[in-house]
């Protein structure tokens, strides 16, 4: 036992005297978190966009007010004729255009009829969506207003609810996968990283040639690395609650375990890449492509699974990140409790023994 | 004995690196194993470490099977590989520390069998490994070797880019701890030092040329040595090659070794070779045979 906690003591001293390390087990996290929530974002906000309005009435004119006070959209520009709609688009000023048509608000009170053309840029095409929705939504909610006393017979009104993320926002969504995507990282990289380095400097042959344990060798790299990545999952999980306003309605205490068995099941992926590579470069290529492109690919984290092609969903079920965040949405976003997240628990825990046996087995006792 | 190897051989791809080596080392010995770069020296100690399988042939080291009881090897042996391996970001202290940890032992313990060699590097205890210079490293790693009392120390070319002044240290401590009861089986490619071991195998391309002490490895050599020197170093190698009574010619050092083919060879006939060939300053005296000179004969 004294020989592990020196062991252990030793971890330590390599990962506080390490910068870089340090950089990357502490920094990342959090310009991770804030890079999604921030900046890389699903929703829209202050969009800038054109108007040509052709009959410029009083109808018109209170839509106008209604999209300018809206915080989704700015006006940039009132444009005169069609010529120029080409040209506001093609110097990217803006990324959508209202047209009014002519007699506006006559056609709406006489012929109970009128048209606005909404135009989008669509070299985004999700943004480009959104705008779309937007605006029709705030054309309904003006309907509705002038409607008020009017009887429209059989009428069907759709009524939308967004469960979970009422307000649709896109951080809600990030968060689970920017912390399967840094507790992975930190995880299996770091890990694989510093047993590899014990066989580049040679340091690995004196170990060996100790009555040190394989096991105790694999448990000393990672115990301190496990204690790492819960602090880190610790600092994402206060981030979003303090930063993003992020609820989390199930049970910390679950979402606590839940971390710490994902954690485990990437410190044995990193051990497994450790024990096939030789250096620190091919263990750090290794990590980063097989691991962290599956997991933001693969696991459902950016890309919905039930619209990838079946060979992918397929595969996707061996990522074993796409499990962790089933879990974290359930726990974080939906409140749900052990009951009904037991099987994507299971199938972690199974994928961890199964990952820590095969790198026992594959650990060698020798140099060859 | 402490090590005992039997037609040991071993093989990577189509490499032979050891091929059907014996030698014995006895409780208490310094034993040399000599030889060039890419000879196997370093195979054999990671054979003999428990690092590697042999393909064929069996060794005992410290009464224990390489194979079989690998676990108690690691447990009785100390061992320093040649390329410098201790942690870098460690100070001297804590690398000191953490080796004797993971022997289950403490410093204190055995710091009689250190203290000699620790005192040296102990003003710089800390300072970080990896800023030590090459002299204080290879203490350092000596240290660490030795802190758990090994019964035979495995030292992989422990004086290669270290100052001549250190490697002498070295080699002072090394006789210390034969005294100490440690069996000690050290490879070098320095041929001067092998006259420091008390029994010594040379080494070339994975077989042994031969066994012996120092002293008696010399005498087998069946020539009489002449040191030549002339003004012209090159132009002088040149010459002598050119001359046919000549049996060897291998500059060593400011000289050039020289030996002759005739059993009552005398030296007044090259004199008088080497002046017509223009040569100034000629000196040739006799010289005792090195192991060098040992070396490059039973190579050829």
């Amino acid at each position: 036992m004294k020989r592990f906690v020196g062991f252990i003591k030793k971890e330590f001293y390599h990962i506080f005297r390490d910068r870089r390390s340090l950089f990357i087990l502490f920094g990342m996290p959090i310009a991770q978190i804030m890079l999604f929530g921030f900046a890389i974002t699903n929703e829209i906000n202050n969009v800038d966009i054109a108007i040509l309005d052709h009959s410029k009435d009083v109808t018109t004119q209170e839509i106008i007010n209604k999209i300018a006070s809206s915080k989704y959209f700015s006006i940039k520009q009132l444009i005169q004729n069609e010529a120029e709609i080409e040209a506001v688009f093609k110097k990217g000023k803006v990324k959508a255009v209202l047209i009014f048509e002519k007699d506006f608000s006559k056609n709406l009170t006489k012929e109970n009829n009128a048209t606005i053309q909404i135009i989008t840029d669509a070299t985004d095409p999700n943004t480009a969506n959104t705008i779309s929705n937007y605006t029709n939504s705030i054309l309904q909610k003006y309907q509705q207003e002038i409607n008020k006393n009017i009887k429209i017979p059989y009428q069907i009104i759709p009524k939308t609810r967004m469960v979970y993320n009422p307000e649709l926002k896109s951080v809600f969504m990030f968060v689970p996968g920017v912390m399967t995507i840094i507790l992975m990282l930190v995880s299996a990289m770091m890990t694989s990283i510093s047993i590899t380095r014990e066989k580049e400097l040679g340091t690995m042959e004196i170990l060996l040639v100790s009555p040190l344990k394989p096991f105790q060798v694999i448990v000393g790299k990672v115990v301190p690395y496990i204690f790492l990545s819960v602090i880190n999952a610790i600092v994402i999980v206060l981030l979003s609650i303090f930063i993003f306003k992020m609820p989390v309605q199930g049970s910390l205490f679950l979402l606590g375990i839940e971390s710490i068995l994902f954690i485990i099941t990437s410190l044995s992926l990193g051990i497994l890449i450790s024990t096939v590579s030789a250096t620190q470069q091919t263990a750090m290529m290794i990590s980063l492509m097989g691991l962290m492109l599956p997991t933001i690919l693969l696991s459902g984290f950016i890309f919905p699974i039930s619209s990838m092609p079946l060979p992918l969903q397929v595969i996707s079920n061996i990522i074993p990140a796409k499990w962790f965040i089933i879990i974290l949405k359930g726990i974080m976003l939906k409140g749900v409790g052990l009951t009904f997240i037991w099987k994507e628990t299971l199938i972690l825990a199974g994928m961890t023994l199964f990952f820590i046996v095969l790198s026992i087995k594959k650990y060698k006792i020798r140099l060859e | 004995m402490s090590i005992s190897v039997h037609n040991i051989s071993k093989t990577f791809k189509d490499v032979t690196a050891v091929n059907n080596i014996s030698f014995d080392v006895k409780e208490g010995e310094l034993f040399g194993l000599i030889g060039p770069d890419g000879a196997g020296k370093t195979t054999i100690f990671r054979i003999l470490t428990t690092l590697l399988f042999a393909d064929k042939g069996e060794a005992i080291v410290a009464n224990y099977d390489v194979i079989k009881d690998y676990k108690s090897i690691r447990n009785h042996v100390g061992y320093m590989p040649g390329k410098f391996s201790l942690y870098q970001d460690l100070t001297v202290e804590e690398n000191l520390e953490f080796f004797a940890t993971i022997f289950g032992t403490t410093i204190e313990k055995n710091y009689d069998l250190i203290k000699d060699i620790y005192v040296q590097i102990e003003p710089f205890k800390t300072r970080r490994a990896g800023k030590l210079s090459g002299g204080m490293k290879q203490k350092l790693a000596l240290c660490c070797a030795l802190i758990h009392k090994p019964k035979v120390l495995f030292l992989d070319e422990p004086t290669t880019g270290v100052d001549p002044v250190s490697r002498k240290e070295f080699w002072e401590m090394l006789k210390r701890l034969q005294k100490k009861g440690i069996t000690i089986l050290v490879s070098t490619p320095y041929m001067d030092e092998a006259a420091l071991c008390d029994r010594i195998a040379l080494i070339q391309d994975g077989k042994i040329l031969e066994i012996d002490t120092p002293q008696e490895i010399v005498k087998h050599y069946p020539k009489k040595i002449y040191n030549v020197k002339t003004d012209n170093m090159y132009k002088l190698i040149e010459c002598l090659k050119s001359y046919e009574h000549h049996y060897s010619v291998y500059p060593f050092g400011e000289f050039v070794h020289y030996t002759d083919k005739r059993d009552d060879f005398n030296p007044n006939e090259l004199h008088r070779f080497l002046e017509e060939m223009d040569a100034v300053n000629i000196i040739i005296q006799p010289t005792e045979t090195t192991i060098e000179d040992t070396f490059m004969e039973l190579a050829k």
